[in-house]
C-alpha cells in the first residue's frame, strides 16, 4: 500500500499529459469574448452606397438582430456568405453587416457578384468601431437580443453546424424571452 | 581579425524588429515612451504571441495608433489597458493580472514546490527515523546469523 505512493508522480505525470492533450484540440484563435452579455458598443456608421440605412446601436434595439462583419477581401466570408444568406432570405432573421475595411466600390462589387442579405450595412472605412465590438479578425458575427446586448459571438465563419446547434436555439430562445 | 570578429558579431546580433512606423510615432518623446510601455504588454489578436509593439498586423497598428490617441486625449496609463481589455478581455495582456480566475495560474507552481519540499523533508525525516528506531548502533547479531556469517567468511578465505 505504501508503495503506491511511488506511482503518484506517473498518475500525475499522465494527468497533465492528457490535459496538454486535450488542449490540442482547443482552437487558439477561439478568445472568449469580453463583450458577452454586454450592450453593443455606442456606435454609428454611415451607410454603403446602395444601402438606404447604416448602422447604428439604437437599430439594433427591438428584434433579435444578426450582426455580421465581412469584407470582399476576405476569403471565408465568401465561405460563410451562403449560411448568412439563408438566415436572412429563409429563416428570417434580421441580419445587418458591418463592411471592414472595405474599398467601397471592391464591396459594393461583392454583393452585386454573391447577393445581398443585409437590412442594412454600415461601412467601417478605419476598423474603429470593429475595435469597438473587440473584432480582430473578419469574419465574425455576433447575436443582439432585443435590449441590444450581445447574446453570442462567433469567431470566423458561420457553419451550418454552428447555425443548427447553437444559433437558432439561441434565436428561438431570445425571441420567446421578451 | 579584428573586422572580422565584429563581422561575425553584427551577423550575429539580431536586429530588433520595428514594427511601429515612422508616421505613428507622437512628436512628444514622453508620451510616446508611455505608448511602447503600454504596446509592450498588449498582445496582438492576429499573431497571438507577438505584442502589438512588434507585430506588422494591421490591426495591431489600428492598436497601436488607438494607444496613442488615448494618450494623447489624456488618459492614464491604466485607462488606456481599461479601454483595451474592455473590448477584448483580459486575453490582450502578455501579463495576466492578478484575480480570482488566475489564482492558480500565479500561485500554482509555489504551491507545488512547497508539496515537493514538504514531501522531501517528510521522507529525510522518515528515513532518519527508520535508522534510529533499528537501533542507532546496529543490533547484535543473533547466534544463527553469526554461524552464516562464519561459513561465508571462511568459504571467501579458502
Amino acid at each position: 500500500m505504501r508503495r503506491l505512493i511511488f506511482l503518484l508522480p506517473l498518475l500525475l505525470f499522465v494527468g497533465v499529459g492528457v490535459a496538454f492533450f486535450l488542449g490540442f484540440e482547443r482552437d487558439p484563435r477561439d478568445i472568449p469574448s469580453a463583450l458577452i452579455d454586454k450592450p453593443v458598443p455606442d456606435f454609428a456608421l454611415p451607410a454603403l452606397a446602395g444601402h438606404k440605412e447604416g448602422l447604428s446601436s439604437p437599430m439594433l434595439k427591438g428584434d433579435v438582430t444578426l450582426v455580421n462583419v465581412f469584407a470582399s477581401w476576405c476569403i471565408p466570408c465568401k465561405a460563410e456568405h451562403p449560411v448568412i444568406t439563408r438566415l436572412s432570405k429563409e429563416l428570417g432573421v434580421t441580419v445587418r453587416g458591418i463592411n471592414y475595411k472595405d474599398k467601397t466600390e471592391d464591396a459594393v462589387d461583392w454583393l452585386r457578384r454573391n447577393g445581398d442579405p443585409y437590412a442594412s450595412v454600415g461601412a467601417d472605412l478605419d476598423g474603429r468601431v470593429s475595435i469597438d465590438w473587440g473584432v480582430y479578425g473578419v469574419p465574425e458575427t455576433y447575436l443582439v437580443d432585443r435590449q441590444g446586448r450581445i447574446r453570442f459571438k462567433q469567431v470566423g465563419p458561420l457553419t451550418p453546424q454552428v447555425v443548427e446547434e447553437q444559433l437558432l436555439p439561441m434565436i428561438k430562445h431570445l425571441r420567446a424571452a421578451s | 581579425m579584428k573586422a572580422l570578429l565584429l563581422a561575425a558579431f553584427l551577423a550575429l546580433t539580431p536586429i530588433a524588429a520595428q514594427a511601429v512606423q515612422p508616421d505613428e510615432v507622437l512628436p512628444d518623446p514622453a508620451l510616446e515612451g508611455r505608448a511602447r510601455e503600454i504596446s509592450k504588454d498588449l498582445r496582438c489578436l492576429v499573431c497571438q504571441n507577438q505584442s502589438i509593439d512588434d507585430s506588422n498586423a494591421p490591426l495591431a497598428r489600428d492598436l497601436r495608433v488607438l494607444v496613442r490617441e488615448r494618450l494623447t486625449a489624456g488618459d492614464s496609463n491604466d485607462q488606456v489597458v481599461h479601454y483595451v481589455t474592455d473590448r477584448y478581455g483580459d486575453y490582450v495582456l502578455l501579463r495576466p493580472p492578478f484575480k480570482a480566475t488566475t489564482l492558480f495560474l500565479w500561485i500554482g507552481p509555489f504551491v507545488i514546490l512547497a508539496i515537493g519540499a514538504i514531501g522531501t523533508a517528510l521522507y529525510l525525516r522518515g528515513r532518519k527515523g527508520a535508522a534510529v528506531a533499528a537501533g542507532g548502533d546496529t543490533a547484535p547479531l543473533t547466534e544463527d546469523e553469526r554461524r552464516r556469517l562464519d561459513a561465508l567468511l571462511r568459504k571467501e578465505d579458502a
